[in-house]
């Protein structure tokens, strides 16, 4: 602690003595506070223990191996960071070991050597001139009021003079032992708890990481570890309800081990509870733990939920994630690329895979994910309004086609208002990290997205597309015109069909010259628009609405919105648009399994972290002197003092002693007092001189 | 020194007086344990074990701090009468909060809150005034102001705790629950740490300069509540539904408190010792507090923020075990955690085996805020990890 404080080492300058005075030096052992300070950044700033590929995208593949020869993708488990720790548990090792002999010894030791004049030259010193007392009669009223303000003594007769040397607090001392001893246990408990084990055997070579995707009973056994194999491990298992797992999976670095337990977690079920505003309130996951060996055949029921966890046999069970666990979906594939209108109806579960067939040659629907709820941020709130909305069950999934392409879309089940009309909202994305892109399906008036399918289907359906041209072709032209007029029409919709309002001003840019553009595609825009309004009023005629006295604002706000939607499709990507209309939700529970045979050591430390704080800072060993010898016929009383804490109150405390004193011995030499301070302190303001530590007392 | 034996003496008698008349703290103690068992009757259903153990140990502690510190009985009186005033106003009906006078003016925790705000910025200018003016009443009236603010302050939080439970009882919890909530924390804890040293070294010259920083988190309280709508009350996630929330984080916002005392301790010492060089006569070289005593009670701040922040980091570790399948996950927040107990760590180490003083320590101490700061708001703002429920 005090590099001054007297060290008994020899002074041969061996190598034991180099290396245990290079390792207990203050300096090093701040110089890895501030080291260990600065490496813990890295983990911060760069997210940890993600997926490799995600690195590579991240990084590019230079970066990528250099950053992975350092270990940052685990910091905190690299190789160098645990030698920086165990560096410092070193380091604070030797300065325990080569302090506490000094510090127990200053704990026990009165200091009876001393000189008076080293006694002078402290901030807390008083001396009285006492002509009718002996050193005998003094000493006796020091020591009493020494008791009263509970120090301990020794007197000492060195002939000329004596001294009593008195101190109290010396606990203080165990303030530093018993920071200094956390340090080193919590960091030892920290090392048995961590990823040591596994690395130690997979450096000797006992172990592999597995890299393969493969089911839990198709991991070879290089790649698990039996129970008890390691002191220590965290790993996690997904469970769907109603299956039961005795492993978990340990990831590290860009693989996984298998960690057998000695039990096995069946999962009943999976419960999600919500509040009234629709935000999560409890996770809980009601298991069953078969353990024939300790339970028979009488399994043990529990319920694990966030920050109650289950322990079991020295493992602790926690409620850490939850996902899909085969979610059977009923799902309707409405074509948007064709003129056929009639849906296919599809069966799948979450996590798997269906062969579909497209216009474009197979294709497979790969069913990622379903969710029941989808609480998010209301879509017209101003940001940081903290308005949600419940946008209902959703599914997730990809769309793969021959090559290996994959475009991955987001459907919501129910519609969804959106300024004060209803839409059934489809996202799609072609790379994983990009943002969705939405589609705003309008709805029709029996809340269905079927209305708006048609009119798709007829915009694509030729031959009744131009009968219908045909019928509605604006009476009294000429034949020539008419058929000229319905070509261009026709020939507009396709343009649109395929490619939105883009593709019609790209056709116009090709054929009309640049002068005439404008106009001409301003014409364009609006014999399509036209058009449309005339398949649309065909589409509602289908339905049997009477549009002679029933279209009105819902429908135009339909149409617009459906030319919207229409002219969306090209980029969206897929033949189909998949109408989730069915589910029966199967959940799985993410279970974390930990092992730590080094909490108790931890927790250990902890407390002797706490208790040695305390005592370090609000403790002082303090100590006093009180020199007694007689000079020119009257006896000379020196009293000094000092503590190694909280200067203040001791400042105070030499104060009241002295006035104790005064009160008995009469009023001290008034030049001798030390009340030393920058400027005269207002009354009863603390002795702020008093700061400095005498270091020769330390 | 020109100090007369008989003023020496009397100073020592004073110094050595027997804090305060026994009658006086025992009544305290009776007080305190009569609130707290009537509370107790009140709710013993609906508490647990860990939430009885919580109150026995919280009832202590205040009884404790009543006797270390006398101003804080006058407190807790003053924040314990007006918070039964709003809840007796209140009843049972959250929308009085719109209508009661008394509630939408004063006591409602939003009204509290401003009421909070407006008096430490006011506080804040009085403190400089006082400094500047050297005015005995101006510093006076800071310090009035400041502890007004404080008891508004911690009404508006426990009345918000109150109100919690009356926007539906699941919904009810301890308000430190989000960046907002501890946010005033932080703002309360700082000044009554302050004003705890204001007390013991009589001086009201720092004042402005702590001020400071609590006025930074008002200013950003603000902006939070009226650009971002943070001030709605919102369920606990799973997460954060334990009782170790409760002692966790005010353990932790007493470290960050003190840590951001020093910093503006730290200011202030600059300040002082840059004026001295310049311009020795200077106002600023002359007003503000000597260097011995910002130093020192620098040091105060940093020890008590440590002991503190200790304390709150291993209760985090706890709090982890159960949660979160470890007490230490190397998490953003643990690991930022981890970081500023290194930094004041090796601050210490410095000044008591090294004996470091002066502007490098203030320096440093200045830093250490930045470093605090990036742990309590930075790791939220720009990293992901655990502790993801105080973004922005």
């Amino acid at each position: 602690m005090n590099d001054n404080t007297a060290c008994k080492l020899p002074r041969r300058r061996t190598l034991g003595w180099v290396l245990l005075e290079f390792f207990g030096s203050m300096n090093l052992a701040i110089t890895l506070l501030v080291v260990i300070a600065i490496a813990s950044i890295i983990g911060t700033v760069l997210q940890q223990n993600q997926p490799y590929p995600d690195y590579v995208l991240k990084f590019g593949p230079f970066w990528f191996e250099v950053f992975r020869g350092l270990g940052l993708y685990d910091v905190y488990g690299a190789g160098w960071f645990i030698g920086i720790l165990a560096f410092l548990i070193v380091s604070t090792s030797v300065c325990l070991y080569r302090q506490t002999p000094a510090m127990l010894r200053d704990m026990s030791r009165f200091r009876t050597q001393v000189q008076v004049r080293s006694l002078r030259g402290f901030h807390q010193c008083a001396e009285w001139r006492l002509p009718d007392r002996d050193p005998e009669a003094a000493l006796a009223e020091v020591t009493d009021a020494l008791r009263v303000h509970g120090y301990r003594w020794r007197v000492r007769d060195h002939g000329d003079h004596r001294v009593a040397a008195a101190m109290k607090g010396r606990c203080n001392r165990l303030g530093y032992l018993f920071t200094h001893a956390a340090v080193v246990v919590i960091g030892v408990g920290g090392l048995l708890d961590g990823n040591l084990w596994l690395k130690l055997k997979e450096w000797r070579g006992e172990i592999a990481l597995e890299t393969r995707d493969l089911a839990a009973r198709d991991i070879p056994p290089a790649s698990r570890l039996q129970p008890g194999a390691v002191p220590a491990f965290r790993g996690n298992v997904m469970l769907p309800e109603g299956a039961a797992a005795n492993f978990v999976f340990l990831r590290l670095r860009d693989g996984y081990l298998l960690q057998e337990l000695p039990f096995a977690i069946e999962l009943r079920d999976f419960q999600v509870d919500y509040y009234d505003t629709g935000q999560p309130k409890s996770f809980a996951s009601q298991v069953r733990i078969h353990d024939r060996e300790h339970l028979g055949d009488q399994p043990l029921e529990a319920t694990i939920r966030v920050n109650h966890p289950l322990t079991y046999r020295g493992h602790a069970i926690y409620q850490s994630d939850f996902g899909d666990g085969g979610s059977k979906l009923e799902l309707r594939a409405w074509p948007l690329s064709g003129a056929r209108r009639e849906p296919v109806e599809i069966k799948g579960e979450v996590g798997g895979a269906l062969k579909l067939t497209g216009p474009a040659g197979p294709l497979t629907l790969e069913l990622d994910e379903f969710r029941l709820f989808n609480l998010l941020p209301e879509p017209d709130a101003r940001p940081g309004d903290r308005k949600f909305r419940n946008f209902g069950p959703s599914v997730g999934f990809k769309l793969r086609d021959a090559a290996g392409e994959a475009r991955e879309y987001l459907n919501y089940m129910t519609p969804v208002q959106l300024e004060g009309r209803w839409f059934y909202i489809s996202g799609a994305r072609s790379r994983p990290g990009d943002a969705f892109s939405f589609l705003h399906i309008p709805v029709d008036a029996r809340n269905s997205p079927e209305r708006f399918l048609r009119f798709n289907a007829r915009l694509r359906d030729e031959d009744w597309l131009r009968n219908l041209l045909e019928r509605s072709a604006p009476a009294g032209e000429s034949p020539d015109f008419r058929r000229d007029l319905n070509l261009v029409r026709l020939n507009l919709v396709g343009l649109f069909a395929q490619g939105g309002f883009a593709a019609v001003s790209e056709k116009a840019k090709a054929v009309v010259p640049a002068d005439r553009l404008r106009e001409a595609t301003a014409l364009y825009l609006n014999i399509l628009r036209d058009t449309l309004a005339e398949i649309f009023v065909e589409v509602l005629r289908e339905e049997e609405v009477d549009v002679e006295r029933n279209i009105g604002e819902g429908e135009e706000a339909f149409f617009n919105d459906a030319v919207s939607a229409l002219a969306a499709l090209p980029n969206y990507g897929t033949p189909f648009y998949l109408q989730l209309t069915g589910f029966q939700q199967v959940e799985a529970s993410g279970l974390q399994v930990t092992h730590s045979r080094g909490t108790a050591v931890v927790y250990a430390g902890f407390a002797f972290l706490v208790t040695g704080i305390f005592i370090m800072f609000y403790t002082s060993h303090r100590r006093l002197w009180a020199w007694l010898a007689v000079e020119d016929g009257a006896t000379r009383l020196v009293l000094a003092g000092a503590g190694n804490r909280r200067q203040t109150e001791f400042a105070r405390e030499f104060a009241g002693l002295q006035t104790a004193l005064a009160r008995r011995l009469g009023p001290p030499e008034p030049s001798a007092v030390a009340v030393p301070a920058a400027e005269p302190p207002p009354p009863n303001a603390p002795v702020t001189g008093a700061t400095a530590p005498h270091r020769s007392t330390l | 020194m020109a100090v007369t034996r008989e003023a020496m003496l009397e100073q020592w008698e004073h110094l050595s007086r027997r804090p305060g008349p026994m009658v006086r703290d025992v009544l305290w103690g009776l007080l305190v344990a009569a609130g707290s068992g009537y509370a107790w009757l009140l709710y013993r259903p609906y508490m647990d074990g860990y939430e009885v153990a919580i109150q026995i140990g919280g009832t202590l502690a205040l009884i404790a701090w009543g006797l270390y510190w006398k101003p804080a009985r006058l407190f807790t009186l003053a924040v314990t009468t007006l918070t039964v005033l709003a809840l007796w106003r209140y009843g049972a009906d959250f929308e009085l909060r719109k209508s009661d006078f008394l509630l939408k003016y004063f006591l409602e925790s939003q009204a509290a809150f401003m009421w909070m705000s407006l008096l430490y910025v006011l506080a804040t200018a009085t403190y400089f005034a006082a400094l500047f003016g050297r005015s005995e009443f101006a510093g006076a009236t800071a310090t009035a102001l400041t502890w007004s603010a404080t008891v508004m302050g911690l009404t508006g939080l426990l009345v918000r705790w109150r109100e919690s439970y009356l926007l539906g009882a699941d919904i009810g919890h301890i308000p430190v629950s989000n960046l907002y909530e501890v946010f005033i924390l932080f703002a309360l804890i700082t000044a009554l740490l302050y004003l705890f040293y204001e007390d013991r070294y009589r001086t009201r010259a720092m004042g402005g300069f702590v001020l400071l920083i609590i006025s930074a988190a008002v200013g950003f309280l603000l902006w939070y509540t009226f650009d971002r709508q943070a001030h709605h009350i919102q369920p606990l996630i799973p997460a954060l539904q334990s009782y170790w929330m409760k002692i966790h984080v005010p353990a932790n916002f007493i470290g960050y408190g003190a840590f951001a005392l020093a910093a503006m301790l730290g200011v202030a010492y600059l300040s002082r010792a840059r004026a001295e060089t310049r311009r020795p006569h200077g106002l600023l070289a002359r007003a503000l507090p000597p260097l011995e005593l910002l130093d020192e009670v620098m040091y105060k701040a940093i020890a008590l923020g440590f002991a503190a922040f200790t304390i709150a980091t291993i209760l985090g570790a706890l709090w982890a075990a159960e949660a979160w399948g470890g007490y230490w996950s190397w998490d953003p927040k643990e690991t930022w955690a981890l970081i500023v107990w290194l930094n004041y760590a090796a601050w210490l180490h410095l000044r008591l085996t090294k004996g470091w003083r002066g502007a490098p320590m203030a320096w440093w101490a200045v830093i250490g805020l930045f470093v605090t700061l990036f742990a309590f708001l930075g790791v939220n703002m720009f990293l992901s990890g655990l502790h993801s429920y105080g973004s922005l």
